[in-house]
């Protein structure tokens, strides 16, 4: 069983948090902080397992994560999956994210959140393994999207064409540019 | 409403969108938190809106708000509104909202019960799928009971899409709602083998999961498995499986035998790392299981561990980690292999890597020998000293702690060396496993006698260097040393060489500041010390140092009498009272010394950890009865005080509740634990396993004799070090003198002994530094051995520990009671309410009956549209018709377990081959007899009469008589158990098509409706009485041990809405049969039922009797009191019953081979009677499975319409019946050695027939 799934960047900022045994919002909180405590001061040239411990879970758990860029992934799993395939499942979920968003970046995962968790959705649920067959998820995801197109989307045509308008009025349009340029590096996340 | 409409779509223009949040909150990176705050108040309105897309857009943000850590429980219901759009983009988005912060405490998901099978009964198959995925993260009991059934049939559905969701999410089903297992169980069974290979993934992933906490109820699935193993080429579902046959050998060594070649195939041709590393893993458990049973395999484990050593000698750190992982593995059986790796695990203890090191340092631990431990523990402590974190720190003091004190301090020669250590440990800052040192300081001190004098001295040091310890932080864990510091100067204190100033360092003001816990402890043994410097200066007779002693005691002790501790508190002023006195006595020259050290006479003695738990129970001790009964409800209420200041918690009125709230017993027991922790007269011993039981009293026990080439005495902080130097010279001279007395020897086969010196030194070789005592912890005379104390009462799994076997095979199996059908949509489900009665109260609001026969014609069409497909593909056809059997199964007037009755019910000698296919499949390997019992599931024991034949493992070969041929061709058999499946699979279909008929549905498709039909749910439970209060079904079964006893298991069902309690269940004996009471009972006495009945509960009771003669039926007079206990009364009822005892209830299931059963028919001592039966319209196999089940019989043998069967009496009796059937007439010949017990037998065969 998968007991949580994390990726955060090198900072520690949470970018897609999912849990699947519940814990309070602040406790999350706290095990996104500790982990990342623990896999931030890890070289890349070390093993990719770690024991987390207290963390989550006990002894029988463990934390498995890749690092890509500026972004790592970590899964806690328990000792009835493989080390090594959850290594490789990661790897087919980043080439999923990849294949999604057309060389995904970090900043692919700040604003779309919610797709992210919906491919997730497709290659984890409820803590086991759903696929690991890039394809088919991919094509299961583009389905799905589709239906949300043919739908009309969340935002809708209305309220896209007007928001460059209302952007306009707001005061700190300059300001949202030139942080936004300069704060936020955009990696690829490369070796595919 | 048309201008509503434009309004909302003109507010949503300014409706910040999920990305216009995530970018505000990067710009407003100074003030995020009031960013978000004015967010979420925009969200609030937002909500407020009745736009659905725009509470769909609010709740997308909240989700990412969630993310961030604010708690957004308080949207909850506006989630659930989200959830029940109709569109799919913003169903997807509660869906994903609800995953992601609700939980078993949030109250609104009990209103999502219909949506969510709305849903799940979409035609859209991504609703369906967005909603499993959801259900999957937030499922509860209720949801789990309400769903479970609608999840089962979607395991069936027509798209491998939702299939594969539907599998998985099973498994959280069973966690939840473990009664589903058994019902789901063979289909989930069926998707083993599903087309698709998404859906096989899943399924087996699933029961994986479900195998590894309780691995022997799958075993029989292992043949599957296997067959998967060698047919898959998908790595995923290939690692599972061998995962999971890892942790099925240990049960059962032919398996693992039969594993191995297939596996070292895999390991060659396969390149995945993942799939080869599991290979060998799956080999090491292998290898293991069959190294108990059979000797030498020592050289395969050779192999293995040398691959491993290949991997921890790769570049590649993971590979490294997971080697070192799978040969912790090897550790545990086969330490000898390992510790030749000595070098390389050392040298991984280098490692840059912390996880490497980790793991490096669980090796150690297999390591050790008396010669070593002292190098290694030395290396460990360089490691301490250089460690970073304090978790890798903390980590290597318990491996330290670990490896020095296993297996009952077996490696340590010297036990200064060890104090040492763990002196030196003292100095670390800031661990957290103070309690630990402190522990280990207490065991070696009470256990090793000749210790004692050195360990007080050193702990004198400790408490005088206290400051050092407690330093800065007053949260500082280590200054739980100065606990056992304390204790063991104070226990020991005639060992000190300077009692007075130990106890003048116990009693400085800095003490105050230390843990209440551990200055109760100071104040205490200052005590102790006070008596042994009274004594000391008595005997020299200095009387004014006494009163000096006594007037020191007065001038601290009253900084401990005003602790804020109540321990500390009460302690220091009872001590301080009585030095007071002391002084008193003093001033008038009396000798008192004697009698204050008479206070702390005795010594303490180690007790066992679990010596308390393993006291029996005295008979008659019922702490769960009431002594006095409690007060009802309103006089309490009266009595209740005012309260004076505040609110007083209503802890007084706890015994009041029936329940204690479990978590508050959790609670407690806790707090008890932790308090015997710390309580020195309950002493911890270390994890020993060898526990030598000959419990000496104190004055046996050896003193041990020290070596005096060790100095007594280190001055200041004991460096652990010198030890290692002394013990090498020790060593070193005791080898020398050894040389030269076996010089010698030596000379004289030089060939042969040089071999056995250059491997691991040899243990005997080591002398100790000190001859050893441990002194065995203390048991109660009477201890019961019990071991299994250590399960966790809380786990989930444990309630999935279900015996699967015998609805898998069928064969005069437990059948699914009715009680286990799973609940069929109800309309709105009590909360609290049993699924069982559920059931009984169940009606269908005519609601859902709308909903369902909508459900229904939609489901013809499909029907129809797969028939015409089924003209182009037969194969297909199949499949799809068990879908349509499952959709009729959803109909909420056919009983849902229809078709795993049938299963139960199917023919026995078809399915016996089933049963034993396990054992026939296993039974092509060599077979060492001692293993086969495993095989046998422990199975509840109102199954177990039933099971016995399937289980009887001895020559399963025999019970099935048409496999005997074929044995040697397994290919062969498995051809025919597939014909056999798709005949039945046939067989099942058509009987759908019959009860499609019968539901007025469905038009008669296929013409001819089968002779075969299904056996109702069999039962051998009879209604035994019944009152409008409680219902009584009971069953009688006889055993194999005792020819004189039967046990009759009944179960009481609380009918009423009251609670029932002080059950008496009394019988009326006769001449033969009595029942059994216990000793020192009248023989009118009742027997109390063990427990009581909360509404609308049942439970089952067994009674044992003892009957003389067995030839005939009988029955015996009963009455069961019981009061009946509602909120306002409570009244006292009986029942009166008859226990029917019947000639069946004496014979129990015993398999006969057909040789035996031939020799006993030729033997001529049997006597024949005979019986027809008209009008039997059943199929034979039916009948035959109905006397199996029904009558206690087996089937040796059976040819077309005729079979042979066997039964034995609890006294021996046997008893053959001939059954053979011919149009409707079936006439059976019987044979027995007791002429009126056959008769008797025949005449309930024939009531039996006589009611169908």
């Amino acid at each position: 069983m998968i007991k949580a799934i994390l990726i955060f960047n090198n900072h520690g900022k949470p970018r897609l948090i999912r849990f699947y045994q519940y814990f309070a919002e602040d406790m999350q909180q706290q095990i996104i902080r500790e982990t990342f405590h623990l896999v931030s001061k890890r070289d890349d040239n070390v093993c990719n397992f770690l024991e987390g411990g207290s963390l989550i879970g006990g002894s029988d758990y463990k934390l498995i994560y890749r690092h890509y860029a500026t972004l790592y992934f970590v899964f806690c799993v328990d000792s009835s999956e493989s080390e090594l395939g959850i290594l490789d499942l990661i790897q087919v979920f980043v080439e999923t994210l990849d294949k999604c968003f057309e060389n995904v970046c970090e900043l692919d995962l700040i604003f779309h959140m919610d797709k992210v968790h919906y491919i997730l959705q497709e290659v984890v649920m409820g803590g086991m393994v759903l696929e690991t067959n890039m394809n088919e998820i991919v094509a299961q995801v583009e389905l799905q999207n589709r239906m949300e197109k043919s739908e009309g989307g969340l935002s809708g045509a209305p309220a896209r064409a007007v928001s460059a308008v209302k952007n306009m009025n707001l005061p700190e349009i300059p300001r949202n540019i030139n942080i936004g340029d300069i704060n936020i590096k955009v990696p690829s996340l490369s070796p595919f | 409403m048309a201008l509503k409409i434009v309004k909302g779509s003109i507010d949503r223009m300014f409706d910040k969108n999920l990305q216009d949040l995530v970018r505000g909150i990067r710009n407003h990176k100074e003030d995020e938190a009031k960013y978000i705050s004015t967010c979420i108040d925009e969200i609030k309105q937002e909500l407020k809106q009745d736009n659905i897309a725009v509470k769909a857009n609010a709740v997308c943000k909240l989700t990412y708000l969630q993310m961030l850590g604010y708690d957004v429980s308080w949207a909850a219901f506006n989630i659930v509104e989200v959830m029940s759009s109709s569109k799919f983009t913003f169903k997807r988005i509660g869906y994903l909202a609800a995953s992601q912060c609700f939980h078993e405490g949030t109250d609104v998901i009990m209103l999502t019960t219909n949506q969510i099978r709305k849903d799940l009964s979409s035609p859209n198959q991504y609703d369906t799928g967005v909603a499993l995925t959801g259900l999957s993260c937030f499922v509860t009991p209720d949801l789990a009971r309400d769903l479970a059934n609608d999840i089962m049939t979607l395991m069936s559905h027509t798209k491998p899409y939702i299939r594969k969701k539907a599998v998985l999410i099973m498994y959280k089903v069973f966690l939840k709602y473990p009664e589903s297992l058994r019902p789901a169980f063979p289909r989930l069974k069926e998707k083993l083998e599903d087309p698709d290979p998404g859906v096989q993934s899943a399924a087996v992933n699933v029961i994986c999961e479900l195998a590894r906490r309780n691995p022997k109820n799958y075993l029989s699935l292992a043949p599957l498995f296997f067959k998967l193993m060698t047919s898959s080429t998908n790595n995923w579902v290939l690692i599972k499986i061998i995962k999971l046959f890892g942790a099925l050998t240990p049960l059962e060594p032919r398996l693992g035998k039969k594993l191995i070649e297939p596996l070292t195939n895999l390991i060659h041709s396969t390149s995945a790392m993942s799939l080869l590393y599991e290979c060998v893993n799956t080999v090491i458990a292998v290898l293991i299981s069959l190294s108990s049973g059979m000797p030498n395999h020592s050289a395969s484990i050779q192999l293995c561990v040398q691959k491993l050593r290949i991997l921890i000698e790769d570049s590649d750190q993971n590979l490294k980690y997971l080697g070192l992982l799978a040969m912790s593995k090897i550790l545990k059986t086969h330490p000898k292999s390992v510790q030749s790796h000595k070098d390389l695990i050392l040298q991984c203890l280098d490692d840059k890597d912390e996880s490497i090191r980790l793991r490096a340092l669980d090796l150690l631990y297999g390591m050790v020998s008396k010669k070593n431990l002292m190098e290694i523990v030395k290396k460990l402590m360089l490691h301490v000293d250089k460690a970073e974190g304090t978790t890798y720190r903390d980590e290597l003091l318990t491996k330290i702690i670990d490896i020095c004190s296993q297996s009952n301090y077996q490696y340590i020669t010297n036990f200064e060396w060890y104090i040492s250590i763990l002196v030196e440990l003292t100095r670390l800052e800031g661990t957290r496993h103070g309690h630990l040192i402190a522990s280990q300081m207490l065991d070696v001190a009470i256990r090793v006698k000749a210790i004692r004098g050195f360990a007080v001295a050193q702990m004198a040091t400790l408490l005088d260097n206290a400051h050092l310890l407690t330093g800065n932080t007053q949260r500082n864990g280590i200054c739980e040393v100065l606990y056992a510091a304390a204790w063991i100067c104070g226990e020991f204190s005639e060992h000190l060489e300077d009692p007075m100033q130990t106890l003048e360092a116990m009693l400085r003001p800095k003490v105050a500041t230390l843990p209440g816990h551990i200055q109760a402890v100071y104040v205490q043994n200052a005590a102790k010390l006070f008596a042994t410097v009274l004594q000391k200066h008595e005997g020299e007779t200095d009387s004014q140092a006494a009163q000096e002693t006594s007037q020191l005691l007065i001038d601290r002790l009253p900084l401990f009498v005003q602790s804020a501790n109540l321990e500390v508190q009460e302690r220091a002023s009872c001590i301080l009272q009585l030095v007071k006195y002391i002084q008193k006595l003093q001033q008038k020259n009396v000798e008192v010394a004697e009698e204050v050290t008479a206070l702390f006479a005795g010594e303490l003695n180690p007790v066992a950890p679990k010596a308390q738990k393993k006291v029996p129970i005295p008979e008659g001790l019922d702490l769960d009865a009431w002594i006095n009964e409690p007060p009802s409800e309103s006089e309490s209420e009266d009595e209740k005080p005012k309260a004076v200041f505040a609110k007083e918690e209503p802890k007084h009125y706890r015994s009041r509740n029936t329940e204690v709230d479990e978590k508050e017993l959790a609670r407690r027991r806790e707090v008890r634990k932790q308090e015997q922790a710390n309580n020195p007269f309950y002493i911890k011993a270390s994890p020993s396993s060898q526990k030598v039981y000959d419990a000496p009293g104190v004055e046996h026990i050896p003193v041990v004799q020290i070596d005096l080439s060790v100095p007594l005495k280190v001055p200041g902080m004991p460096m652990s070090d010198q030890y290692l130097k002394l013990e090498e010279e020790r060593q070193q001279k005791e080898k020398a003198e050894r040389k030269k007395k076996e010089k010698k020897k030596k000379r004289e086969k030089r060939g042969k002994g040089r071999k056995a010196d250059s491997g691991p030194e040899s243990e005997e070789d080591i002398t100790p530094a000190q001859h050893v005592d441990i002194v065995t912890e203390e048991m109660p005379e009477n201890a019961l051995p019990s071991d299994d104390d250590d399960k966790d009462p809380n786990d989930p799994h444990r309630a999935l520990d279900i015996d699967l076997d015998n609805l898998l095979s069928g064969f005069s199996s437990r059948p699914l009671a009715d009680s286990e059908k799973l609940p069929v949509r109800t309309h709105r489900p009590e909360v609290l309410k049993s699924p069982a009665e559920d059931r009984v109260s169940e009606s269908v609001p005519p609601e859902t009956k709308k909903k369902s026969s909508k459900e229904k014609k939609e489901k013809k069409k499909d029907k129809e549209k797969d028939r015409k497909r089924s003209k182009e593909e037969k194969k297909k056809k199949k499949k799809h018709k068990e879908v349509e059997e499952e959709l009729l199964e959803s109909q909420p007037e056919e009983p849902v377990q229809s078709e795993e009755t049938k299963e139960a019910a199917a023919p026995p000698t078809s399915t016996s081959a089933e049963a034993s296919d396990l054992d026939f499949w296993l039974s092509s390997a060599p077979v060492p007899p001692a293993a086969q019992e495993v095989t046998v599931p422990s199975s509840a024991v109102e199954t177990s009469s039933a099971a016995v034949p399937e289980s009887e493992p001895d020559e399963p070969k025999d019970t099935e008589p048409e496999d005997t041929k074929s044995s040697k061709h397994k290919k062969k058999k498995q051809k025919k158990e597939k014909e056999e499946k798709e005949k039945k699979k046939k067989k099942r279909h058509h009987h759908h098509h019959h009860h499609g008929e019968a539901g007025g549905e469905d038009s008669v498709q296929n013409g001819t409706v089968e002779e075969e039909e299904p056996l109702p749910p069999m039962s051998n439970y009879s209604v035994l009485a019944e009152n409008s209060f409680i219902k009584m079904v009971y069953d009688i079964q006889g055993n194999h041990q005792d020819e004189s006893k039967v046990v009759v298991s009944i179960i009481f069902e609380n009918k009423s809405d009251s609670f029932l309690k002080s059950m008496e269940f009394n019988v009326l004996d006769s001449l033969n049969s009595k029942l059994q009471r216990p000793e020192g009972a009248g023989p009118h006495d009742g027997l109390t039922v063990p427990f009581q009945l909360p509404p609308g509960v049942s439970n089952e009771a067994r009674f044992v009797f003892s009957v003389q003669s067995i030839v005939m039926p009988q029955k015996l007079k009963g009455t069961l009191t019981f009061i009946v206990k509602s909120d306002e009364s409570s009244t006292h009822e009986k029942l009166d019953f008859k226990l029917h005892f019947t000639c069946t209830s004496y014979l129990i299931t015993t398999p006969c081979y057909s040789d035996a059963y031939a020799k006993l028919l030729e033997s001529g001592d049997l006597k024949g009677s005979s019986l027809r039966l008209e009008g039997i319209n059943m199929p034979f196999h039916h009948l035959l499975a109905r006397i199996c089940f029904h009558h206690h019989f087996s089937v040796v043998e059976r040819i077309d319409s005729c079979a042979s069967m066997y039964s034995r009496s609890i006294q021996g009796h046997h008893v053959c019946l001939l059954v053979k059937t011919s149009d409707q007439t079936v006439s059976i010949d019987a044979k027995c050695d007791e002429p009126s017990l056959l008769g008797n037998v025949l005449d309930e065969l024939k009531q039996t027939f006589s009611k169908c």
